[in-house]
Parts: structure tokens; C-alpha cells; sequence
């Protein structure tokens, strides 16, 4: 019975220590927001940011867009062919890819590398005292650190997710003529046949999520961060696992607010 | 107190700090005189680093009052707080530089950031700032990371000095030390704040280092301050705590939190 009572209480601590960090999560955007828009400005920084966060992640966004549009054009290809739907696989692809696997796998990429870096980077600087040293330097840390760093991110994943796109629909049409033996010229008829522009616009706007989400995790993990190596350690592993996470989430809420009927 | 003595530059009073159960700082009072030096002496975990942060805003204390120049900084708003800021100088336990930029830019960090010099005037500046703590310019270059644990602390006093602060907090500039860099640091600091007739507020564990800097030195323990006297008197306190502190031995009021 007392272990019982002691399972449930823990199970409540969990719930309510998750909670407390979700809305420190929140009041951490909140504030980070209002530093956006209010100077001093680093566009310096932003500009190391973007370079950093976009055209640094861009082969490794651009061999896995590739490499998914080939095997969806395989896959679909085995799949429908059981029904005879072997033409729509240029329609299944470029929709999958804009919609879905564009934005999805390049922003769970990033999060992986960038997610990842921002949190070791701030976490250090906050466990070595720099952040404070920034504060008495008159420099505020929230401006310095964490504006050019979610302003980046959320600008730059739009680009990439552009490129996986484009990369994406080409590893499809690869394999749909140079395997299946598809004639190149229907290929590309059938993939623009039945894309709309909210398509890519919404794999867009879901990039721009992302990308905040991604550099926001980082940015909190890094900045609370305490407790040496092992706590930026800790920092790290969170950020990644939770901005993966949250990806998946505002991904289907993306989704319903623009699909669902 | 008679009415012509002028406020002291640092007032404290009834500082009191916990981190959860923990009590660091309780109800901690100090008066530091404008123009003098003062160091705090303590163990281990006694607080000190938790003192100087909540004197620069960082840490936000449970209760008391801490006075700037006559005036109550814990309850200004960002921007005169920011003003306050301006005027100190922080070397950190650590030395805390920035390590993704060149020495040249920690030092000028402040001047560049206060807008008072441009980024293009901050090189031959900096180089400046480095020779009066004894450092060559071929070290402007260098990035904190490939210098010694000595020249990083002597760049982080040139970032300290560099905006000219009427106060400077130094937290344990000589420790990890030899002792031979140790008195270059402490010379290097008297020197300075000299030159800059700034009030200098240091923590020290090093009882010739503390001999060197001070005009008085203050003992704190369990949060607050148990002695405060002239750096002279500090061999023969005749308060126990500062005895056991002076000649380090193991018997004495200090009790340390060891598990044997
Ligand atoms: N941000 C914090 N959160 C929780 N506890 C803290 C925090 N900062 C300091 N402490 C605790 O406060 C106590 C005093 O820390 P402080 O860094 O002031 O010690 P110190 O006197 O500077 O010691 P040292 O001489 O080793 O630097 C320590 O026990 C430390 O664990
Ligand atoms: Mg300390």
C-alpha cells in the first residue's frame, strides 16, 4: 500500500516538475521575444549565427532529404504497385517531402547538431561565470547570447527546409527514372500536377517552428544549466531530447491547424 | 558616526542568502570606506563569491540592503542599475574570459559595448590596457584558451581595469598561483587600483596575498562577518576564528564540513 502511495506520489512530482519547467520554458520565450525587438542589436553575431546554424547544417540536411526522397519513391513504388496506383508515386513523393519529411527530418537534423552545440556553448559560459562577467561588462546576456541564436534559427530553417525539398523531390525523380524506369518528362508533370502552395508553405512554416523550438531548448538548457561539465553535459541531452520532441508535437499541431477539415 | 564622515562607497546591511535549506549569507552587515582596499577571508563554501555577486546584481538576495554611493541598488530599476554596473569592475574567481574571442576583445569588451570606443580603435587600446598588467601585444592576438592560468588572470584584471571603474571586486585573483605570480598579481592590483584611486573589495584565501592587497580585512563565517580590523592587526586578532584562519590549524571554532 505505502509503495503504492509512493509510486503515485512520484508520478505526481514528475508531472508537477515537468510542468514548473514547461512554464519556465515559457517565460524564458516570453522574455527572449521581448529582447528581439527592443536594441541593442548584434547583427554581427546574428550573421556568425545564421552561417553557423544554416550553412554549416546544410549537407547534412541536404544527404538526408536525398536519400528520403529515394527510398519513398521505392517504397511507393512496391506499395501502390499492389493496386496498380504504380502512378502516383511522383505525387506521393514531392507531397511527403513539402508537407511532411522536408521540414520534420531537417529540423530533427539540426536539433541534433545545433541543439546540441548552443546548449554546450551557453552551458559552459554560464558554469565558467561568462554570462555574468557579460552582465557586468553591460552587456545583457538575453541579447547577446540568446536573440542572435533563436532569430538565426528560426530564419535559417525555412532555407534549409527549401533545399530539402528541392533535394528531396530530385532523389525521387532519381530512382523513379534511372530504377523505375519512369520517362522524366511525366515524372516532373505528375509532381507538379497536384502540389498547392500551401504545401510548401506550410513545411515552411513549420521550419520556422522548428528552428525557434530547436534554438529555444538550447538557449534554456545552456542558460540553466549548473554544476560543471556533467551538468552542461546534462544540458545537452536535454536540449537535443526535448526539441526532438517538441518538433513531433507542433508538427501534428502545424498539421491540424492547416489540414484538418 | 560623526555627520562629517563621508558614506562609506559600500553599505551593507542584513544581507541574508539561502539556496533552499542552505543558508550562505545571513544577515551579513559591511562598510567598505571609498578609496580603501578591503579583503574578505573565509573557508571554503563560507560565502564570499555569493557576497560579491549579490553586491553586482547578480544573485538576488533574500533580505537586506546594499548602498552604492548612498544609494539603495537592490531597489533601482534595470537601467540605473545598468548605469551603477557601469562604474565596477569584476574579476572573477575563474577568470571567466570569453573563449570564442581574442584577448583583445575580452579586454575591450566593456569600452565596446558601453559604445565609448569603436572596434576599430579597441586593438591599440587594448594593447595599452595589456602593458600595465605586464603583458606584451603579441598576446592582443591570442585566444584565452592558449594562454597559462597566470596570463588569463592578468587579462581578466585588464578587462576589470579597462573601463576605469571607481570600484573593483576581485574574487581570489592569486589562487591556483605560484607564488611568485601570485605577488605579480597582487602588486599588479595594488598598483592599479592605485592608479585609478578606485575602492577595491577582494576575496582571498591566501593570508600573504591578503597582507599584500589590504588596508582591512574582514573574517566571514556561517554568512556573516565575525571580525573586521587593519591588515596589520590580522597576526594577532586575538579573535579566534581569525587565529585558526591565520595559522590554518585543524582545532578551533572552524569547523569545516569534512566527513572522516
Ligand atoms: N547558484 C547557487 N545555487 C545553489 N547554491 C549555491 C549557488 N551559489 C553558491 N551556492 C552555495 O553557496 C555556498 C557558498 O558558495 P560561494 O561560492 O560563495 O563560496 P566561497 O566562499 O566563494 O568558496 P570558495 O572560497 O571555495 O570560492 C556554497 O555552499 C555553494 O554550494
Ligand atoms: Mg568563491
Amino acid at each position: 500500500m505505502g509503495a503504492v502511495l509512493g509510486f503515485i506520489g512520484s508520478i505526481g512530482a514528475g508531472l508537477f516538475s515537468v510542468l514548473a519547467t514547461a512554464g519556465q520554458v515559457v517565460l524564458f520565450a516570453v522574455s527572449a521575444l521581448g529582447h528581439c525587438v527592443r536594441p541593442p542589436f548584434y547583427p554581427r553575431l546574428l550573421g556568425r549565427q545564421m552561417l553557423e546554424i544554416g550553412y554549416f547544417s546544410l549537407p547534412v540536411v541536404a544527404l538526408t532529404a536525398i536519400f528520403s526522397g529515394m527510398v519513398l519513391a521505392l517504397q511507393s513504388y512496391t506499395g501502390f504497385a499492389r493496386f496498380s496506383a504504380e502512378g502516383a508515386v511522383a505525387t506521393v513523393v514531392v507531397l511527403s517531402i513539402t508537407r511532411e519529411l522536408g521540414p520534420v527530418l531537417a529540423g530533427l537534423m539540426v536539433a541534433g547538431r545545433i541543439g546540441a552545440a548552443i546548449a554546450a556553448e551557453i552551458g559552459t559560459m554560464r558554469v565558467t561565470d561568462q554570462i555574468d562577467a557579460l552582465t557586468t561588462l553591460s552587456t545583457n546576456p538575453m541579447k547577446y547570447l540568446v536573440v542572435p541564436r533563436l532569430v538565426a534559427a528560426t530564419l535559417v530553417l525555412p532555407m534549409l527546409v527549401v533545399v530539402a525539398d528541392i533535394l528531396g523531390v530530385m532523389g525521387g525523380f532519381i530512382v523513379g527514372v534511372f530504377k523505375l524506369d519512369f520517362n522524366a518528362g511525366a515524372y516532373m508533370t505528375r509532381t507538379w500536377e497536384f502540389l498547392k502552395f500551401e504545401d510548401v508553405f506550410s513545411g515552411l512554416v513549420k521550419a520556422a517552428v522548428f528552428g525557434f523550438v530547436i534554438a529555444l531548448m538550447g538557449c534554456f538548457q545552456g542558460y540553466h544549466s549548473k554544476g560543471g561539465a556533467q551538468g552542461v553535459g546534462a544540458a545537452t541531452t536535454n536540449a537535443v531530447v526535448s526539441a526532438s520532441i517538441l518538433i513531433l508535437v507542433f508538427n501534428y499541431v502545424i498539421t491540424e491547424l492547416f489540414f484538418a477539415r | 558616526m560623526t555627520s562629517v564622515e563621508p558614506p562609506p562607497k559600500i553599505r551593507i546591511r542584513g544581507l541574508s542568502k539561502a539556496f533552499g535549506p542552505k543558508v550562505v549569507l545571513d544577515k551579513l552587515d559591511l562598510d567598505v570606506p571609498a578609496g580603501s582596499s578591503i579583503v574578505v577571508i573565509g573557508g571554503s563554501g563560507s560565502g564570499k563569491s555569493v557576497l560579491i555577486k549579490c553586491i553586482l546584481g547578480l544573485i538576488t538576495p533574500d533580505a537586506g540592503t546594499i548602498e552604492i554611493d548612498g544609494r539603495d541598488v537592490l531597489s533601482m530599476g534595470r537601467a540605473e542599475r545598468d548605469a551603477v554596473n557601469g562604474h565596477i569592475g569584476m574579476l572573477f574567481q575563474g577568470a571567466a574570459l570569453f573563449d570564442s574571442l581574442p584577448v583583445w576583445e575580452n579586454v575591450c569588451f566593456g569600452l565596446i559595448a558601453k559604445r565609448r570606443i569603436s572596434r576599430r580603435e579597441a586593438k591599440p587600446r587594448a594593447v595599452e590596457i595589456l602593458a600595465q598588467v605586464g603583458l606584451g601585444a603579441d598576446v592582443a592576438e591570442l585566444s584565452p584558451s592558449e594562454l597559462s592560468g597566470g596570463m588569463q588572470k592578468r587579462v581578466a584584471l585588464a578587462r576589470a581595469i579597462a573601463a576605469q571603474p571607481d570600484i573593483v571586486f576581485f574574487d581570489e585573483p592569486t589562487t591556483g598561483l605560484d607564488p611568485i605570480m601570485g605577488a605579480i598579481i597582487d602588486d599588479l592590483i595594488v598598483a592599479q587600483v592605485k592608479r585609478l584611486g578606485a575602492t577595491a573589495f577582494s576575496i582571498t584565501h591566501d593570508m600573504a596575498s591578503a597582507q599584500r592587497i589590504a588596508d582591512t580585512v574582514a573574517m566571514i563565517h556561517k554568512g556573516s562577518i565575525v571580525w573586521k580590523g587593519p591588515a596589520a592587526a590580522i597576526r594577532d586578532s586575538g579573535n579566534p576564528y581569525v587565529d585558526q584562519f591565520v595559522t590554518g590549524s585543524t582545532e578551533g571554532p572552524i569547523r569545516m564540513e569534512v566527513r572522516r
